[in-house]
C-alpha cells in the first residue's frame, strides 16, 4: 500500500498503524490503509471488527495512536468540528439523526463552519433534489421520518457539509432491500459527482460491487484487501461473508 | 371593581412579579439539564452574586439602573462560563453523581466566599424612582411593571434565541444526543459555554431585580429562592424552555395564593408538597416527556 502522489491516483486519506482502545481493550490493533481520490472504497467485517472505531478515529470523535493524514495533513491535533471544515463527512451508525429538529433545521446544522451563503442555498436545492421526500417534509420534525428517509436526511446533511471525503457506516442498516438499493445508487451517484467515498459496510455482497478497493478488517485487524471485484470472488470472502 | 376582585387582581399581579423572576432563575436549570443532563446546584448562589455585583455597580460605581442591569448580567455571565470551564468540565466524562456533588460544593463556596468579603447584609439603594398607581383599587408599583416586563421580554428573547437560531439550534441538538453533533462542525464546548453564560446571565438579571424588590441582600439568599426555581424547572418539565417559564408563574401563583388564604408559613411547605405530588404524579413536568433511552 504505496501512496501514489501523480495524477488520479492522489491518497486522499492515509491512516497508519492505527490503534483505538476502550478502557484499556484494543478495538483496532494497527490497522494501515489508504483512500484514492475520487474512489469508493470499502471496509467489511463482522460485528464488532472495529469498522466503526475506524470512522469515529478519522472524524476526530476518539482519540487514538498511530496516525491520519488527510490530504497530506495530519489529523491528530484537529478537533472534530474543524476536521469537518477540512472536508470529511460523516453518515455515522444509527443515522445520527436530531430528531427534535426538523429535517431543515438538520441540514442547516451541518452548514455550521461554511460562510459561502449562496452555495448553500443551491445545495439544498440539490440536497432536495435527490431526495425529494426530504424537501416534501423539510418542516417536520425529523424523528417522525421513516428509517429510510432517516437515513436520506444523513446522508443529504453529510452533502450539505461540502466534504469531499463521505464516511458512511453502514448505511444499509434496518433498511429494506428496495431501500438499500436506493441508497447503494445515491452512494454511486455522489461518487459521480467528485466525492470520494469510504464506505463501512455489513452488507459485504453490496459493497464490493460498488467498491473499487476494499480491505476486511476481522477483530481489529485488516486481513484481506483487494478490488471490489477480486474479493467478491474470493472463496475466503464468499464463505464468510457473502453466506455462499 | 367589588373588593373580592381587587384583592385578587392585587394577588395576581404580585404572582406575576414572584413567578418572573423564578422564571428567569428556572431557565438556567433547565438549559443546563437540557444540554448536560446535570443540575447545576450553583445556580441559586449564581443568582445570589449577581444581587451583589448589582450593589458592588450601584453603590461604588454609582451606576444607573440599565448600566447596572448590563454589567451585573454580563459579570454573571463571565461567572458561569468560568464555572463549566473550572468545575465541570473535567467532569464532563465522570459519573453524573460528581459533576451534581462539585455543584453543590461550588455553591457552598460562592457563599462563603461573599460571607467572608461581606459578614454582613447588605442594602441596594433604589436605582429607580418608584411611583405607585392606583387603578381601582389595585395598587400597582412602577417597580412591579419593570420587573414582569423585564423579565418576560428576557424570557421571549431566549425563547427566540433557542427556537430560531444557530447557537439555538446547536443547543437543541446536542440536548437531543450530544454525541455526533461534532460531525456537524458544531463545537460542542463553545455552544456548552454560551448556555452557560446565557442561563448565568439570567440569574444575573434575576438577582438585579430582587435586589431591587427586597433590597437587603445577603450570601444565603440564593439558597431558597434557588430551590424554588429548581422546583419551577422540574414542575414545568426539566429541559424544557417554555416549561420553566410556566412553572415558574405556577409556584408563583401557588406561593402567593398559599400566603394570601392560609398561615404564611405554609408557604414554603406547599411549594415543595407540589413539587413531591407531581413527581409521582408527572415525574417528567407538565410540558416534559419521558425520556427515551437511547441504546
Amino acid at each position: 500500500m504505496s501512496a501514489e502522489t501523480t495524477g488520479s491516483n492522489q491518497t486522499l486519506l492515509d491512516v497508519r498503524d492505527l490503534v483505538v482502545s476502550y478502557d484499556g481493550i484494543k478495538a483496532l490493533q494497527g490497522v494501515s490503509f489508504a483512500v484514492e481520490q475520487g474512489k469508493i472504497v470499502t471496509l467489511i467485517g463482522a460485528n464488532g471488527a472495529g469498522k466503526t472505531s475506524i470512522l469515529r478515529a478519522v472524524s476526530g470523535l476518539v482519540s487514538y495512536n498511530g496516525a491520519i493524514r488527510f490530504e497530506g495533513q495530519d489529523l491528530k491535533r484537529i478537533p472534530a468540528h474543524r476536521i469537518v471544515a477540512l472536508g470529511i463527512a460523516q453518515v455515522p451508525e444509527g443515522r445520527g439523526i436530531f430528531g427534535n429538529l426538523t429535517v431543515l433545521e438538520n441540514l442547516r446544522l451541518a452548514t455550521w463552519q461554511r460562510t459561502d451563503k449562496a452555495e448553500i442555498e443551491t445545495d439544498y436545492e440539490r440536497v432536495f433534489q435527490t431526495f425529494p421526500r426530504l424537501k416534501e417534509r423539510q418542516h417536520q420534525a425529523s424523528g417522525t421520518l421513516s428509517g429510510g428517509e432517516q437515513q436520506m436526511l444523513a446522508v443529504g446533511r453529510a452533502l450539505m457539509s461540502r466534504g469531499r471525503l463521505m464516511l458512511l457506516d453502514e448505511p444499509s442498516m434496518g433498511l429494506s432491500p428496495r431501500l438499500v438499493q436506493d441508497i447503494f445508487r445515491i452512494i454511486q451517484d455522489i461518487n459521480q459527482a467528485g466525492i470520494t467515498i469510504l464506505l463501512v459496510e455489513q452488507n459485504a455482497n453490496m459493497a464490493l460491487r460498488i467498491a473499487s478497493r476494499a480491505y476486511v478488517l476481522e477483530t481489529g485487524s485488516i486481513t484481506l484487501s483487494g478490488t471490489g471485484a477480486e474479493l467478491l470472488g474470493d472463496p475466503r470472502i464468499k464463505e464468510a461473508y457473502l453466506g455462499a | 371593581m367589588s373588593e373580592g376582585i381587587v384583592y385578587w387582581l392585587q394577588q395576581l399581579l404580585n404572582a406575576l412579579q414572584l413567578g418572573s423572576i423564578y422564571g428567569l432563575i428556572a431557565l438556567g436549570y433547565t438549559m443546563v439539564y437540557g444540554i448536560l443532563t446535570m443540575i447545576n446546584f450553583a445556580h441559586g448562589d449564581v443568582f445570589m452574586i449577581g444581587a451583589f455585583f448589582c450593589f458592588l455597580a450601584a453603590v461604588y460605581l454609582g451606576l444607573p439602573f440599565a448600566p447596572v442591569l448590563l454589567l451585573t448580567m454580563i459579570g454573571t455571565a463571565l461567572l458561569g462560563v468560568a464555572i463549566e470551564r473550572l468545575a465541570y468540565k473535567p467532569l464532563r466524562h465522570a459519573p453524573r453523581v460528581s459533576a451534581i456533588i462539585t455543584a453543590l460544593g461550588v455553591g457552598i463556596f460562592l457563599e462563603n466566599f461573599t460571607l467572608a468579603l461581606a459578614p454582613y447584609p447588605k442594602h441596594i439603594p433604589a436605582l429607580l424612582e418608584n411611583t405607585n398607581w392606583n387603578l381601582g383599587g389595585v395598587s400597582v408599583s412602577s417597580l412591579q411593571i419593570i420587573i414582569i416586563c423585564l423579565s418576560l421580554g428576557l424570557m421571549f428573547l431566549l425563547d427566540y434565541v433557542v427556537h430560531r437560531t444557530p447557537v439555538g439550534m446547536a443547543m437543541r441538538a446536542i440536548s437531543w444526543d450530544k454525541t455526533f453533533v461534532p460531525l456537524m462542525g458544531v463545537p460542542v464546548d463553545l455552544v456548552i459555554s454560551v448556555t452557560f453564560a446565557i442561563g448565568a446571565g439570567l440569574a444575573g438579571a434575576a438577582g438585579t431585580m430582587y435586589g431591587l424588590a427586597y433590597p437587603v441582600i445577603d450570601p444565603y439568599m440564593g439558597i431558597m429562592v434557588g430551590w424554588k426555581a429548581f422546583i419551577s424547572a422540574v414542575v414545568g418539565g426539566i429541559g424544557n424552555i417554555r416549561g420553566a417559564m410556566i412553572g415558574a408563574f405556577i409556584l408563583g401563583g401557588v406561593e402567593i395564593f398559599v400566603a394570601a388564604f392560609l398561615p404564611s408559613t405554609y408557604r414554603d411547605f406547599v411549594a415543595f408538597a407540589l413539587l413531591l405530588v407531581l413527581l409521582i404524579v408527572r415525574p417528567y413536568g407538565i410540558l416534559g416527556s419521558p425520556r427515551i433511552q437511547k441504546v
